[in-house]
């Protein structure tokens, strides 16, 4: 887990990283064209260090994957900025950024004084009001409409789906109006929206509460679709969608609300379209997002003690690839596994597998394995829906046939 | 019916007891028109907010009940409210309270009926010779304004014949007319002011025309070329105009009512002088998201008025197919909206709710509903016939003794404010304009490819420069196989 991988570096490198985390240069400049972006923007890696641009050194690399979380607080006291839960992370980006701009406004269902269904949203309406944190009535199609109208004429809303799966009640005004007018209107209004909420496989939540919304959505043309995994990236992640000029997905997971790691307490602000290096390494590429990285991870314990050496790279931008992250990974290592929570047919996986074939197939020693869900709903029974999901054993057993 | 003994709830006789209440104040209040015939008066604007505060602040007026229903108090909400009405002169023990407020019980099991007495009475103030009727009363509208409005309308329906022709002859793809409800488009526009933002359907391209959008303007844009402002990426007819406050049309049906919502409660955080107005029809009434937003708009208290153009056809879906309710109209009350049904094809009629409606949603921060009624006099659009569903004698009628263009003529004629030769200058001139307007629009070049890739994002990311690149590097390869006059 990155928290993990940040403590284990040692006082030095919290030094440097105090160093590197200069608020001025995390900034995102904002108003530039995208390209502009890539270049002058400040990268700052899960593995703590500063890149600006996506060369990177081989780290000695101590503790290879997750000590529990709890562990890290030992050692916390000393270290600079501060620790907190995801959901305490997304609500601080969303508080910083509603105090930035007075445009930026929250809707959804008991987001109001009930603080969000996973309280990411928790003391807003007291803070900002009843008109900047709007309670909505049970009508996702109409109030996810109802941003895209407030977008349109100068807010930036960001509309919370109690869960992801509520949203494909809301399919028409993502697909037909969020993606499409910025583009029909010939570029006359702009939809600075952003969509969020939990999904994924939760605690025997049941079939309809446990979508990948994610698959279904990624092939609306004007969107763009980020995954946060991490209270880092997920602050980070919250703000730059926020600032963004486009419509973003951002997809959280129900089970990672509680994750706790240690933040910076200067201002970040991070790129959307750029991947996550969790771990560097030689053997095989293993792509994911999400909650399924930290199965990865568990998976790459195991693996180092096996003997290999797999890299890992957190994908967070679902639309577009990083695929300049991902190639290099490729051209070094020659082996990819993606593993994800999606189904099996057409999830992101399956974009992710053409993707990679189309463009790096010269630097494949192997076909692309893909670890995803079966192509079932999602049982409610404990052992029906641990089944359901990627396990790390299944991890394991992938690379090693992969590897051989 | 027998179980039915009560009479029909507070909603209807709300309607009902305004238009009652303004026919019996009309003696009281000198600025408002009761004669049949009006005198070149000044314009309208003054007197008729002193017109409309005099109705609204009038404490006997009981009109509308002008407490809240419930505030937002989100912690008492188990504690029981207070509503006037039910409160007043009702003994608390013969109430109820629940969450939602008290309510007065009754021993005797009746059921509200589900078609009232009779149904909601329809405003109007011009009968079909174009005169006024005996005790109307509405909005003063001078000389130049009712010329302008039947200019502006007379436009519109030559441009919809000139455009018609043009897809019947193949020189555009499609087109949808507004036929028959002119008088909506024109004066419902001329009511408002250019800061109040539209979100139109498809059948509103009066209130572009009102707001300067030129003949040329609207040509480009169904030839899709490089002048429009929608860079050719939309059918004909789905105009935009950022500047004139009209969003582009979306060919979803009802979406775009939410949208105007979520704008109205932009404008209310700004607190801006504006409201927002959005028009959808008899069918779009049908969608989820019609409902919820307009529900949504009276919790939150948006200014937004919502036109409903009743013309009695979704394509080929009879209003009797489409809902069992009296029309649209009383579905305002039951989602606490304040509503009118309006006749929409009295020009005057439309202007004065219209102009009353914004006041009201602007200066008490409230929704409202209008049904106007009308005819679809053209087919949905040319994709369709609609004499194979219904009989064409009756489109004809519609299209000529209920014409709304010919109705403001012959009230405009009969001030004295227009005549025969205006007439035929006016047909002959905007004909010309439109056939100018079409000769130049087709020769435009169309779009360059870079088109087709700008505007997806704020910026083209890299799989899009991409498939630009390919694209290209495919018709140089094979020139053969597309379009010769391709601009880069």
């Amino acid at each position: 887990m990155a928290a993990a991988i940040f403590q284990g570096f040692g006082a030095s490198t919290a030094l440097s990283l105090s160093k590197s985390f200069d608020s001025k240069r995390v900034k995102l400049p904002f108003g530039r064209s995208l390209s502009e972006r890539r270049a002058s923007f400040v990268v700052v890696r899960s593995d703590g260090r500063v890149v600006s641009d996506s060369c990177r050194a081989r780290k000695l690399v101590t503790h290879a994957v997750a000590t529990k979380a709890d562990s890290a607080a030992a050692t916390s006291a000393s270290k600079p900025g501060h620790e907190l839960l995801l959901f305490e992370a997304l609500q601080e980006g969303l508080e910083e950024e509603m105090d930035r701009d007075p445009h930026v406004c929250v809707m959804g269902e008991d987001v109001g004084h009930y603080g969000g269904s996973y309280k990411v949203t928790k003391g807003l309406a007291k803070k900002f009001g009843d008109l900047r944190v709007l309670d909505t009535p049970i009508a996702e199609n109409s109030f996810t409409g109802m941003g895209i109208g407030a977008a349109m004429t100068g807010l930036r809303p960001i509309v919370e789906g109690m869960n992801m799966g509520f949203l494909l009640l809301a399919y028409n005004q993502i697909s037909n109006n969020c993606g499409m007018l910025h583009y029909t209107s010939g570029g006359q209004f702009k939809i600075p929206i952003v969509i969020r909420g939990p999904g994924g496989v939760g605690r025997q939540l049941g079939a309809e509460h446990s979508q990948r919304l994610e698959s279904y959505f990624q092939s609306i043309p004007g969107i763009q679709m980020v995954a946060c995994s991490t209270p880092y990236n997920a602050k980070g992640l919250m703000k730059a969608a926020i600032r963004s000029d486009n419509p973003v997905i951002l997809f959280e997971h129900v089970l990672l609300y509680n994750l706790k790691e240690r933040i910076p307490d200067e201002e970040y602000v991070l790129s959307l379209e750029e991947a996550e290096m969790v771990r560097p390494g030689e053997h095989v590429t293993i792509l994911t997002y999400s909650r399924m990285r930290y199965h990865v991870m568990q998976a790459a314990k195991t693996l180092v003690n096996k003997g290999y050496d797999p890299e890992v790279i957190d994908i967070r931008s679902l639309k577009p690839f990083d695929l300049h992250t991902i190639g290099n990974s490729v051209k070094k290592t020659h082996r990819v596994l993606i593993v994800e929570e999606c189904m099996r047919t057409g999830g992101i996986g399956a974009s992710l597998t053409a993707a990679i074939n189309e463009n790096f197939h010269d630097y494949l020693d192997a076909p692309i394995v893909c670890l995803s869900s079966q192509d079932v709903p999602t049982p409610y029974a404990g052992t029906l829906e641990e089944w359901t999901v990627v396990q790390p054993a299944q991890i394991v057993t992938a690379v090693e046939q992969l590897c051989q | 019916m027998a179980l039915c003994k009560r009479k029909p709830r507070g909603a209807l006789k709300h309607i009902v007891s305004q238009f009652e209440l303004l026919k019996q104040n009309r003696s009281t209040l000198p600025s408002l028109i009761s004669a049949p015939k009006p005198t070149a008066a000044a314009s309208s604007s003054s007197s008729s907010s002193s017109w409309l505060s005099k109705l609204i602040c009038d404490p006997r007026a009981n009109w509308v009940s002008r407490t809240p229903l419930s505030s937002p108090r989100r912690f008492e909400s188990t504690v029981a409210e207070k509503l006037p009405r039910f409160a007043n002169g009702v003994p608390d023990s013969l109430t109820l309270d629940f969450p939602g407020g008290k309510v007065a019980f009754t021993p005797k099991m009746s059921f509200i009926s589900e078609s009232p007495k009779e149904r909601a009475h329809c405003y109007r103030v011009l009968d079909e010779d174009g005169q006024p009727l005996a005790r109307s009363s509405f909005i003063q509208v001078s000389e130049q304004v009712a010329v302008r409005i039947y200019n502006e309308m007379v436009t519109l329906q030559t441009m919809d014949n000139i455009f018609y022709e043009a897809q019947r002859q193949g020189r555009i793809s499609f087109y949808v007319t507004s036929m028959g409800e002119e008088a909506i488009n024109i004066a419902s526009a001329a009511a408002l002011t250019f800061d109040d933002l539209v979100f139109p359907q498809y059948r509103e391209p009066g209130v572009l025309l009102w707001r300067g959008f030129t003949l040329q303007e609207f040509a480009n844009q169904c030839f899709g070329n490089k002048a429009d402002y929608g860079k050719g990426r939309q059918m004909p007819v789905h105009y935009g105009s950022s500047k004139l406050n009209y969003f582009t049309v979306s060919s979803t049906i009802a979406t775009q009512i939410p949208h105007a919502v979520g704008a109205a409660y932009s404008l209310k955080m700004d607190k801006k002088d504006a409201c927002v107005i959005t028009y959808f029809g008899d069918g779009g009434s049908s969608e989820g998201d019609f409902h919820a937003a307009i529900n949504f708009a009276a919790v939150r208290e948006a200014p937004v008025i919502f036109i409903c153009r009743n013309n009695g056809w979704a394509i080929s879906t009879p209003t009797s197919d489409q809902f069992r309710s009296d029309g649209i109209v009383v579905k305002g009350p039951a989602y606490g909206v304040r509503s009118i049904r309006v006749d929409g094809n009295d020009a005057l009629a439309m202007y004065s709710s219209v102009r009353a409606a914004r006041e009201m949603a602007i200066g008490e921060q409230r929704p409202i509903l209008i049904e106007a009624l009308t005819y679809r006099a053209g087919h949905h659009s040319t994709s369709d016939d609609s004499t194979k569903y219904r009989p064409a004698n009756e489109i004809e009628w519609w299209r000529t003794a209920r014409d709304p263009v010919s109705r403001l003529r012959k009230w405009i004629v009969s001030n004295g404010w227009w005549s025969e030769e205006a007439e035929s200058e006016l047909r002959s001139n905007v004909r010309k304009q439109l056939l100018h307007a079409i000769q130049v629009a087709e020769r435009v070049e169309k779009p360059p490819i870079s088109d087709l890739f700008t505007d997806v994002y704020d910026v083209p990311p890299l799989n899009l420069r991409e498939q630009e690149m390919s694209l290209r590097e495919t018709i140089k390869r094979y020139p053969q196989d597309y379009p010769e006059d391709i601009p880069a």
